[in-house]
């Protein structure tokens, strides 16, 4: 632990791993997981705690803290199944945004609560808008083999 | 909460952050400096979870709502702890960066819940 070696390349050191969980894919894994997390724990406050006072906008938060969770999850395993879920939850992710976001500008009473799609994720530092599209990048440069075989990249 | 110790807390989660941030892209694995930085910032959250505690005790209490409040705080408390947990096992210089990703998320928390604690509302 002491030693201040640099790490040369994407992979650590002693695997022979390949596939998505490699390189800024964990990076990308970690920040979904602390959004998955943040979504979650709003998502349990609001509901537990004023569900009444908003039930569309609680509703609507507490589906994006699950396609997060899913998405996270979808990131880390491996196969073909796993990549076309993360597709699937990251461009849900994506649409919502794009779409609650617009609609919370256009017409503010739909959501008179923040929640994490409102103004295209503002309340997080646009990190739902921009995190969607780092994703689909990642998944698109890093497509299972057509083989089948888990994670090879192509 | 205690502003003075908050504002503390957050100088040292967000020095921590850019640091385990720089230290991770310049290709550094996770050493006794980053992995000690999020440890300081774990313990200055767990140090926070017993001033949460013990000030309403002392008259100082929420002006918002406490559920909200702890949930931020359980939530930055396992951070730290998962971030650690991943770079003992992945020595690279990505383990560095996520330190530093979760040393800013904590930051970040730490302000929502400064602002939950002293100023009224969501």
């Amino acid at each position: 632990m002491n030693e201040l070696k640099t790490d040369s390349g994407d992979n650590a050191t002693g695997t022979t791993k390949t596939g998505r969980v490699t390189g800024i894919g964990r990076v990308l894994i970690m920040v979904y997981g602390v959004l998955a997390l943040a979504a979650t724990g709003r998502s349990f406050v609001q509901i537990v705690g004023k569900f009444n006072e908003a039930p569309l906008a609680y509703t609507l938060s507490a589906l994006a803290a699950v396609v997060y969770i899913v998405a996270t999850i979808a990131l880390i395993n491996r196969g073909r199944a796993w990549y076309r879920i993360a597709w699937i939850t990251i461009g849900f992710e994506l649409l919502g945004v794009l779409v609650i976001g617009t609609l919370s500008l256009v017409d503010p009473q739909l959501f008179p609560h923040d929640t994490v799609w409102s103004v295209y994720g503002r309340g997080y530092l646009f990190i739902p808008l921009v995190l969607p599209i780092l994703g689909m990048w990642w998944l698109a440069r890093h497509a299972p083999a057509r083989a089948g075989r888990n994670g090879a990249a192509a | 909460m205690i502003e003075w110790f908050t504002y503390l807390q957050l100088a040292v989660a967000t020095v921590a952050g850019l640091l385990c941030l720089g230290l991770g892209l310049a290709g550094r694995k996770p050493t006794d400096l980053s992995m000690g930085a999020t440890l300081l910032v774990e313990l200055l959250l767990i140090a926070q979870l017993v001033v949460a505690i013990v000030a309403p005790l002392a008259g100082n209490q929420a002006t918002g709502s406490l559920l909200e409040f702890y949930t931020y705080l359980v939530s930055a408390i396992l951070l730290p702890i998962a971030g650690g947990v991943w770079a003992l096992i992945e020595r690279s210089r990505w383990s560095t960066v996520i330190l530093g990703v979760v040393c800013l998320s904590v930051a970040v928390m730490v302000y929502r819940m400064l602002q939950i604690w002293t100023v009224q509302g969501v």
